[in-house]
C-alpha cells in the first residue's frame, strides 16, 4: 500500500479516461424491449410495476488509465453482471460504453474479437483453467487464438509464467497446483496478450484466507510493475480498501457511490455503506490530511505527509510525545496543517464510527 | 411465514378433493359403461370405419420413394444405392482385415491374395489395449474374453460382427457429435432436435429395420445403416449436455482469450467435454453392439445370425455357444471403453522421452501384427486357429436342457401355469374388456392431474391414436405384458436396492453383477427362457423381467445412499431404530429417485418387449416383427410409433410426478 497513496491520483496527473459506462442497465424479464425508449434510456415506472429484474441498473462512470478500480457489492448485487457488460460477455439492455472513445455496444463480432484479444485481459473467480492443457498451454491459449507460432508464444508464455512465480511448473497441469497456484496461472493467462485493461472478477474470493493475503500482495506487486488499467470486482470490503484507488459501492444493481476509500470511511452516502465501512480500522484509511487541524503555534514535533495514510506514519507518530504537534506537509513541501498526537490515538482508540 | 402457509393450505386440500371427485366420476362411468356394453359397441371396439389408414399410405409413399420419385440427376433409389456404396467401402476393408481376408475373385472362386489379421496379434492387441487404459487385470479379462471366442470356434462371426461396429461407432460418433454441435448452436434446430431424439429412443428397435431394409435392400450394409441410426441419439444427446453443462466461466475465459466461434468449440468446448463425450461414445459402443445383433434380421450376419438361427432350430447348444461369445464381447468392449473414458488425466512429465517410452503398447501392437501377419502366410495356423484345436459345449448345454425338462418339467409347468391362469389371463381379460373411450379419458385425467392440462392433452390424444390406427387390442397386449414386468420387476428390484444401499458387501455384488447384465444385447436373454419355458407370454416375461431389472435396482440403491448425510444423523439422532430410519427418512426421501427407475424399467421393458414378439407374444412387436418379414414399412413404424408413444407417456407422467416431489422436497 506504501507505494501507492490511496485517495485522489486520477485528479493529481489528470489521466485519460479509458473505459466510460452511460447510463448501462441489464434488465431480465419478459419483453425487455418495450421498456427501452428509442433514445435508450428506460423508463423507470413501467420498469418498477413490470416485475423486471434489473440486474444493472443506470451504472455511470469512468475509469481513468493506470487506476485500480474496484467494483464492491455483496451476491446479487449486479457487480459480475456489469463487469461482463463491460466485456460484453453479456450485452447490456441498453446504456454506452465507451472503451478509449470506442463505442463498444457498436462493435462488430470480429472486431470485439480482436479488441478482447489485444486489449482486454479477464481474471475469473474459480480460475477457468482448461483441464486438459498444461500450465504453459493455458497461459499461451490467448495467444495461439491470435496465431502466434508456437516457438514465439511458448517464449513468451514462458516469461510471464516466471513473472507470477510458477518458474519450473509450466509442464504440470492444473489439479496438480493448489489454489493459489491455479489463480496466478489465470493472472498469467490474462496477462499474456499484454492487455490495456485487467479485469478480475473477485479473482482471490475462491481461496484460503491466507493464500488471499498472500495473493492480494503479489497482485500489487504486478499492478507495480505493470500499471494496468484495472476493473477489480469484490465482495469484500477489506480487500476493496486494500486494492482500490477508488471503489464503487453496489447494491441490487444500482450503483450508491464511488469515491476514494477514504471518502467512504468519512462521508458514506447511505447506511448501507456506512454498514460497510463500520468495521474499518481508521488509521488504516485516513490520510493525515483528512483528520488535521488548523496551524495553531510553530512548534512541530517532526513532519507527516498529507496525502499517506495514518497507518503507514503510525510508529513516527506515536514514538513522539505526548502532546507533541506535527507538521502535514502537502507533496510539495507546505505545510498545510498540524496533527496533534492525541489526535491519532484517540483515532486508534475510540470504536470505528461514523465521523 | 405463517402467514403465507395460512394462505396456501385451503386450496392444496380443495384441489386433491376436485381429483377425489373426478376419479370418483370418471371409475363410475366407466363402470356403467361396462355394465351397458350392448348398447354402445363402438366404445368397446374401435369400430373400423372411423380407422384411419395411416399405414397405408406410408406404405404407399415408400413404394413411391423408391419405384418412381425422381430427383432430377438421379432417382431416390439410386441416391440410397450411392449410400450404401459409400459404407460398404470402409466395412468390406475392415472385414478383409479382421475376418475373411482379401481375396481376389468372387464367390467360391475367391482366392485368398493376403490373410487376415492373425487371430493371437488380435487377442494380444486388445490386450495391450486393456494394459495400456487400465492394468494388467484388465488385460487379462479382456485377453479371457477374446480367448474364448478362438477356443470355442467364434471367431469368424465375432469378427463379421466387431468390423461392423468398428465402422459403426466412428460414423455413429462423429454424427452425433456434430448434430449435438448444431443443436448447441442454434436453439432452434434444438427444438426440432429433441423430440425427433425423444422418438427415436423410443421407437422399438424393430422399427427402425423396416424403412431401412426398404431403402438399402437385405445385406450387412443396411444392418450397419440401421446400426448407426440407432446409436447415434445418446451421442447428440451426450453432446448436447456434456456442451451445456461446461462452466460459464470456461466459457468466458475462452471468449475473453479472443477465441472466434471455431476456436472456441475446438479449443476450449470440446476438450472441456472430452470425459463427458467419451461416456457417450461407450453407450455408442454398446448400443451398436444391441443392434447389430438385433439387425442379423435384415442381414448383418455375425454372432446375431448364429443366435437367430439357433432360436429357430431351437439348437440350444449352439445358442448357448454364440449368446456367451455375444456377452462376452460385451463385456470385452464395454470394459475397455469405459476405462479409456476414465483414463487417470495426464500428468506432467520432467523431460523429453523417447518414441518408445512414450507409446510402448502400440510399438509392441505393430510389432506383433506384422510379425503374426508374415508368419501367418506360411503358417496357417496363426491365421486360422485349427478347428482340432476347438472346444465345443454345445452337447453340454442340450444335456443339460434335457435333463432339467426330464426331471423338474412337471414343477416349472405347473408353476407357469399357476401364474398364467391366476394372475396373467385375467388382468389380460380384464384389460382387454376396457371401453378404450374410457381408457383415453382416464390417461387424460392422469396426465392432467400430475403434469397440469398440456400434458393431459397430450397424452389423451396419444392414446386415442392407437384406437384410431386400430391396434387397440395388440397395445392393451403390450400394456399387460409390460405392466406385469415392471411391477415384477419392482417386486424383486426395489429390495435388492434397498438391501444394497444398506450394505456394501452386497452393494459391490449386486453392482458387479447389473453392471454385467445392463451390458448384454437384449436378444441373449432370449436364450434361457426359451429353453425352460419354451414360447409363450410366460417366456417373453420373464426375459423383459431379467432385462428390465437394472434400472430398478441401480436407481434404489442410488436414490437411497444420496440422501444427505445430517438427515440421517438427525434421524439417528431422534432415536429412530433401522426400520423406522427406512420408512419414515429413506424411502420416501429416495421416492422421487426410484420412480425415475421405474420409468427406466418401463423403458427398457417396453424395448424388450418387442423382441420377445420372437419368441410368439401378440403384441405391438409382433406387429413390427410381421411387418418386417412382409416389407411392409407403413404397418412397421405406425407399430413402432404406438410403442413410443406408450413409452413417452409415461416418461412424462413419471417425470412430471417425480419433479413436482423433488421441488417440494427442495431438492431441486
Amino acid at each position: 500500500m506504501s507505494d501507492l497513496p490511496a485517495g485522489d491520483r486520477p485528479h493529481a496527473t489528470e489521466p485519460s479516461v479509458k473505459i466510460s459506462c452511460k447510463h448501462v442497465w441489464k434488465v431480465f424479464g419478459t419483453d425487455v424491449a418495450s421498456l427501452i425508449a428509442t433514445d435508450g434510456s428506460v423508463d423507470e415506472a413501467a420498469f418498477d410495476d413490470g416485475g423486471y429484474i434489473g440486474a444493472v441498473r443506470d451504472a455511470s462512470f469512468d475509469v481513468f488509465e493506470g487506476e485500480t478500480f474496484v467494483i464492491m457489492g455483496l451476491s446479487g448485487s449486479g457487480k459480475s453482471t456489469l463487469l461482463r457488460c463491460m466485456t460484453r460477455l453479456i450485452e447490456p439492455s441498453t446504456g454506452e460504453i465507451y472503451f478509449e472513445s470506442e463505442d463498444l455496444m457498436k462493435v462488430g463480432e470480429a472486431e470485439l474479437i480482436d479488441m478482447r484479444r489485444h486489449k482486454m485481459g479477464m481474471v475469473f473467480q474459480h480460475f477457468a483453467l482448461l483441464p486438459n492443457r498444461t500450465v504453459l498451454g493455458n497461459v499461451a491459449l490467448p495467444l495461439e487464438v491470435q496465431g502466434m507460432a508456437r516457438v514465439e508464444r511458448e517464449q513468451r508464455a514462458l516469461e510471464i509464467v516466471k513473472l507470477v512465480g510458477l518458474e519450473g511448473r509450466e509442464q504440470y497441469y492444473p489439479r496438480e497446483l493448489s489454489g493459489g497456484q491455479q489463480q496466478r496461472v489465470g493472472i498469467a493467462r490474462s496477462l499474456a496478450a499484454e492487455p490495456d485493461i485487467w479485469f478480475l472478477d473477485e479473482p482471490f474470493s475462491a481461496l484460503d484466507p491466507l493464500i488471499r493475503r498472500e495473493m492480494q500482495d503479489e497482485f500489487m506487486r504486478l499492478q507495480n510493475v505493470l500499471h494496468k488499467t484495472i476493473v477489480f470486482i469484490t465482495h469484500d470490503f477489506d480487500e476493496a480498501i486494500r486494492l482500490a484507488d477508488r471503489i464503487a459501492i453496489m447494491k441490487d444493481g444500482a450503483i450508491i457511490q464511488i469515491g476514494t476509500p477514504e471518502q467512504l470511511v468519512l462521508n458514506p452516502a447511505t447506511d448501507y455503506v456506512e454498514e460497510f465501512t463500520r468495521g474499518i480500522p481508521r488509521a488504516k484509511v485516513l490520510s493525515a490530511g483528512a483528520i488535521m487541524r488548523d496551524v495553531d503555534g510553530d512548534s512541530f514535533a517532526g513532519t507527516v505527509l498529507a496525502n499517506v495514510s495514518i497507518e503507514t506514519q503510525l510508529d513516527a507518530i506515536l514514538n513522539a510525545d505526548r502532546g507533541a504537534v506535527f507538521a502535514v506537509h502537502d507533496d510539495a513541501g507546505n505545510t498545510v496543517g498540524a496533527l496533534p498526537r492525541d489526535a491519532v490515538v484517540e483515532l486508534l482508540s475510540s470504536p470505528p464510527q461514523k465521523e | 411465514m405463517s402467514h403465507a402457509s395460512i394462505q396456501v393450505a385451503p386450496p392444496a386440500s380443495l384441489t386433491l378433493n376436485r381429483w377425489v371427485v373426478f376419479w370418483g366420476l370418471m371409475i363410475g362411468v366407466t363402470i356403467l359403461l361396462m355394465l351397458s356394453k350392448e348398447s354402445l359397441p363402438w366404445a368397446f371396439k374401435y369400430p373400423r370405419a372411423w380407422q384411419i389408414p395411416l399405414a397405408g399410405w406410408i406404405t404407399g409413399f415408400m413404394k413411391w420413394l423408391i419405384n418412381s420419385f425422381d430427383l432430377g440427376l438421379f432417382t431416390f433409389k439410386e441416391f440410397t444405392r450411392w449410400i450404401a456404396l459409400l459404407v460398404e467401402q470402409p466395412y468390406t476393408l475392415v472385414k478383409s482385415l479382421l475376418s475373411t481376408g482379401f481375396l481376389s475373385g468372387v464367390g467360391s472362386d475367391a482366392v485368398q491374395v493376403f490373410p487376415r489379421i492373425s487371430w493371437v496379434a488380435l487377442v494380444a492387441g486388445v490386450m495391450l489395449f486393456g494394459h495400456y487404459v487400465r492394468d494388467w487385470k484388465l488385460a487379462l479379462l479382456v485377453g479371457g474374453c477374446f480367448g474364448y471366442l478362438v477356443v470355442f470356434g467364434q471367431w469368424d462371426s465375432a469378427m463379421v460382427t466387431l468390423s461392423s461396429i468398428i465402422i459403426a461407432v466412428p460414423v455413429g460418433v462423429v454424427g452425433g457429435v456434430l448434430l449435438g454441435i448444431f443443436g448447441h448452436r442454434s436453439h432452434r434446430f434444438r427444438m426440432v432436435l429433441v423430440p425427433i431424439l425423444d422418438l427415436m429412443q423410443t421407437v422399438p428397435v424393430f422399427a427402425y429395420l423396416v424403412p431401412v431394409l426398404l431403402l438399402f435392400g437385405f445385406s450387412p450394409v443396411s444392418a450397419m445403416i440401421a446400426t448407426i441410426i440407432y446409436a447415434m441419439p445418446p451421442m447428440v444427446r451426450v453432446t448436447l449436455l456434456a456442451l451445456e453443462h461446461i462452466t460459464t466461466e470456461i466459457v468466458e475465459a475462452g471468449s475473453m482469450a479472443g477465441c472466434s466461434k471455431r476456436q472456441l468449440l475446438w479449443k476450449v468446448l470440446l476438450p472441456s467435454a472430452k470425459h463427458s463425450l467419451m461416456v457417450g461414445v461407450n453407450q455408442v459402443v454398446m448400443l451398436s453392439l444391441n443392434m447389430v445383433i438385433i439387425a442379423s434380421m435384415i442381414g448383418a450376419g455375425g454372432l446375431g445370425y448364429d443366435v437367430l438361427t439357433a432360436l429357430r432350430r431351437l439348437r440350444i447348444g449352439e445358442g448357448v455357444e454364440a449368446g456367451v461369445a455375444i456377452t462376452l464381447l460385451a463385456i470385452a468392449l464395454d470394459r475397455l471403453s469405459q476405462a479409456y473414458a476414465n483414463r487417470p488425466p495426464p500428468m506432467h512429465s520432467r523431460m523429453q522421452r523417447s518414441l518408445w517410452q512414450r507409446h510402448p503398447h502400440a510399438i509392441l501392437f505393430v510389432i506383433v501384427v506384422s510379425v503374426t501377419w508374415l508368419l501367418g502366410i506360411y503358417l496357417p495356423a496363426l491365421s486360422t486357429y485349427p478347428e482340432s484345436w476347438q472346444i465345443t459345449t454345445g452337447s453340454f448345454w442340450g444335456d443339460l436342457v434335457r435333463y432339467i425338462n426330464v426331471n423338474y418339467f412337471d414343477a416349472l409347468e405347473s408353476f407357469k401355469n399357476f401364474l398364467l391362469l391366476n394372475i396373467m389371463v385375467p388382468f389380460k381379460r380384464f384389460l382387454l374388456s376396457l371401453p378404450w373411450i374410457a381408457v383415453v379419458a382416464m390417461v387424460g385425467l392422469g396426465g392432467w392431474q400430475l403434469g397440469g392440462w398440456r400434458l393431459g392433452l397430450l397424452t389423451a390424444s396419444m392414446t386415442t391414436f392407437i384406437a384410431v390406427v386400430g391396434l387397440w387390442a395388440k397395445a392393451m397386449v403390450t400394456l399387460y405384458l409390460c405392466g406385469l414386468s415392471v411391477i415384477i420387476a419392482c417386486l424383486i428390484g426395489i429390495p435388492i436396492g434397498i438391501l444394497a444401499a444398506r450394505n456394501e458387501r452386497v452393494h459391490r455384488l449386486v453392482s458387479v453383477i447389473i453392471d454385467t447384465l445392463q451390458t448384454l444385447p437384449s436378444f441373449v436373454y432370449l436364450m434361457p427362457v426359451v429353453m425352460l419355458f419354451r414360447v409363450g407370454d410366460f417366456a417373453a416375461m420373464l426375459a423383459v423381467v431379467a432385462y428390465a431389472i437394472t434400472p430398478i435396482i441401480r436407481y434404489t440403491d442410488h436414490g437411497i445412499r444420496n440422501i444427505a448425510g445430517d438427515l440421517i444423523e438427525a434421524a439417528r439422532q431422534v432415536g429412530m431404530t433401522r426400520g423406522q430410519l427406512l420408512r419414515k427418512v429413506q424411502i420416501p426421501m429416495a421416492l422421487p429417485h426410484i420412480m425415475l427407475g421405474v420409468n427406466q424399467t418401463i423403458m427398457m421393458a417396453l424395448s424388450m418387449l418387442v423382441i420377445t414378439a420372437l419368441v410368439g407374444t401378440r403384441e405391438l412387436g409382433q406387429e413390427v416383427y410381421i411387418a418386417l418379414t412382409k416389407a411392409d414399412t407403413g404397418r412397421g413404424i405406425i407399430a413402432g410409433v404406438c410403442v413410443a408413444f406408450i413409452a413417452i407417456m409415461s416418461d412424462r407422467m413419471i417425470n412430471a410426478w417425480a419433479s413436482r416431489r423433488k421441488r417440494e422436497y427442495g431438492l431441486e
